[in-house]
């Protein structure tokens, strides 16, 4: 489906981000740093990689994705929307009342969606609970979770850390969007999570360090991740808070603050060139 | 009343028996599994047991997975790590997302005894009581508790299960039937109703003996669902008497005794008395020893009563 490019996915993650921007812009408030910057994984997994039916969204042998970053909802929900789950109009109704596009994903209300998260540090132990199930029936589906950097600052991912190595769970992959910034700053001066790798491995994960936006290294993290055996993995994914987006890469108050008409403008305008 | 059976024996035999009923079922337990009693479903059922070791955190995020992925999850550990140790988890992972996982936790209460303060329950159904959509339930004895994790196996959505340590007296014969929601009525009386939860509807019944040979004729009510509560019929359960009391093995504050008191204040204002644990920790101390030195005895419910019907007189 994709030559060695990737252009037809990288033209999707452009359109997911623009939609990040007018979400919201269009809400006022949410998370459009930490949105940006997991994009290309996202439309890496949902628009290559996932086995997915959105015409029947629990279907019982899909794969399943966990957005335990849970503040990136609007990228997630961007994503669903074109992939087909609900309408992409619906996306204007994020943060509004009575909607299902809740500021933090709401497994209840929307298709697609698969935990409730936002509350961080949570989503990697129910990942290792739908691995376990889907190993338990025999079923071939994989898990996927996607953690914050600041998140794993949560001691629960450590315990789920461990459970999924203990267990054995090869059908699990998790990533680390890697952007180096938390609200109070850099990671790495708030609570330092290095050294990242050494971790993840002391804890018995096999892992891949990679280019976030770089949908060949992306694809190719996934391949040798799902072949190893015996072990979970994980994609350490360098990424850049802000991404597409030239006043919000790298700065840190863009991560849960939303542009204004005018700035929104301009970052559609230099998505729209890219 | 010969018979004694704690309520956590009854649990393991009961998930073994759900177990072979029902694949769904999976049990987790974070290190306790022989206090527990989930080892026995362990001993049959290895492959769909998971220790998750001493971190009851991830313990709950996992069962939510189970759960989001179709399994019916029964997570056990201490009454305390069960709740406010992982209150966020059951919070954010299991109750908002309306998951369909049983906590089932033991060790309840004050009678976890020698242990101490730091393993004591007081405040685990006021916290679990002011979770949306969460189910509590605390059965009386070894035959409702087998009764309820039947229930709680075929209830489509987060339940909480109290469960104690001690052995307590069998009050219910085989017959019983499990009233998911409402009060029943176990001694009937027409003075003054005592609802009671958990071991304290054995302590009620007996209570209910010492009133009758000092001239009172007192009903007592098994409280064994904490919510949902129709909290009129709640009050129903009360038609007649002139005074109401509570009793609980947990502190007066956000249990049966708050239940008892908003139902009765928006609907039918009684005097009420209130039996419980003070707004305090517990201490260490043989079970009985506490239960003697936290007020929660026979004679405690019996002049808990005797004062409800004199505030009632006196109005």
């Amino acid at each position: 489906m994709e030559g060695n490019d990737y252009s037809g996915l990288k033209e999707k993650a452009n359109i997911i981000r623009q939609h990040v921007i007018q979400m919201t812009a269009e809400a006022g408030s949410g998370h459009p740093g930490g949105s940006l910057s997991v994009v290309d994984i996202l439309t890496a997994l949902y628009f290559q990689v996932m086995m997915v039916r959105p015409e029947d969204p629990r279907w019982p042998d899909r794969d399943r994705f966990v957005l335990s970053k849970g503040h990136a909802a609007p990228a997630l929900y961007a994503t669903l929307a074109e992939r087909g789950y609900f309408p992409v109009d619906e996306l204007k109704t994020l943060r509004k009342l009575g909607g299902r596009l809740q500021g933090h994903p709401d497994m209840g209300k929307v298709p697609g969606v698969e935990a409730s998260t936002g509350s961080l540090g949570q989503g990697l132990s129910m990942a290792v609970g739908m691995a376990l199930a889907g190993r338990l029936d025999g079923r071939g589906f994989r898990v996927f979770a996607l953690l914050g950097d600041g998140e794993i600052q949560e001691g629960q991912v450590w315990e789920a850390a461990m459970a999924a190595s203990h267990y054995g769970l090869d059908n699990l992959v998790a990533f680390l969007d890697y952007n180096g910034l938390q609200i109070d700053g850099p990671v790495s001066s708030v609570m330092a999570p290095e050294p990242v790798r050494e971790k993840w491995e002391a804890f018995g994960w096999h892992v891949v360090e990679i280019d976030g936006h770089d949908i060949g290294q992306i694809l190719g993290a996934v391949e040798t991740s799902l072949k190893q055996k015996g072990c979970p993995s994980m994609v350490v994914a360098h990424t850049t808070k802000g991404k597409g987006v030239s006043f919000m890469e790298n700065e840190v108050d863009w991560h849960g603050k939303a542009p204004d008409r005018e700035q929104a403008e301009k970052a559609l305008r230099e998505l729209r060139a890219l | 009343m010969n018979l004694r059976i704690a309520t956590r024996d009854a649990y393991g035999e009961a998930l073994v028996e759900i177990g072979s009923q029902n694949e769904k079922i999976v049990v987790l337990d974070a290190d306790l599994s022989k206090s527990t009693k989930t080892s026995r479903f362990a001993a049959v059922f290895p492959e769909r047991f998971f220790d998750m070791g001493i971190a009851e955190q991830n313990m709950m995020g996992t069962a939510a997975g189970l759960a989001a992925a179709g399994k019916i999850p029964f997570a056990s550990t201490f009454a305390v790590f069960a709740t406010s140790r992982v209150m966020d988890q059951v919070r954010n992972s299991i109750a908002y997302p309306k998951l369909n996982v049983k906590i089932a936790a033991t060790h309840a209460g004050i009678t976890v005894g020698e242990d101490g303060a730091s393993h004591q329950s007081v405040e685990d159904l006021a916290l679990m009581r002011a979770v949306p959509n969460m189910a509590v339930i605390v059965p009386a004895d070894a035959v409702e508790a087998r009764a309820a994790v039947r229930f709680a196996a075929q209830y489509q959505g987060p339940v909480y299960l109290r469960l104690g340590r001690p052995k307590v007296p069998v009050i219910f014969d085989e017959g019983y039937q499990f009233s998911f929601g409402r009060p029943t009525v176990v001694k009937d009386g027409g003075e003054v109703a005592v609802f009671a939860t958990g071991i304290m509807v054995g302590v009620a019944l007996e209570a209910a003996g010492i009133l009758k040979d000092q001239g009172v004729d007192c009903r007592v009510l098994n409280v064994s669902t904490l919510k949902p509560v129709d909290p009129v019929a709640l009050v129903e359960g009360a038609r007649g008497c002139r005074a109401v009391v509570s009793a609980e093995e947990h502190s007066i504050i956000g249990g049966l005794g708050s239940l008892v008191a908003e139902a009765f204040g928006e609907h039918r204002p009684l005097p009420l008395r209130r039996v419980g644990i003070p707004d305090v920790f517990g201490q260490s101390g043989a079970p009985g020893e506490l239960m003697e030195y936290y007020g929660l005895t026979p004679e405690a419910v019996a002049r808990a009563a005797r004062e409800a019907v004199e505030m009632a007189a006196r109005l």
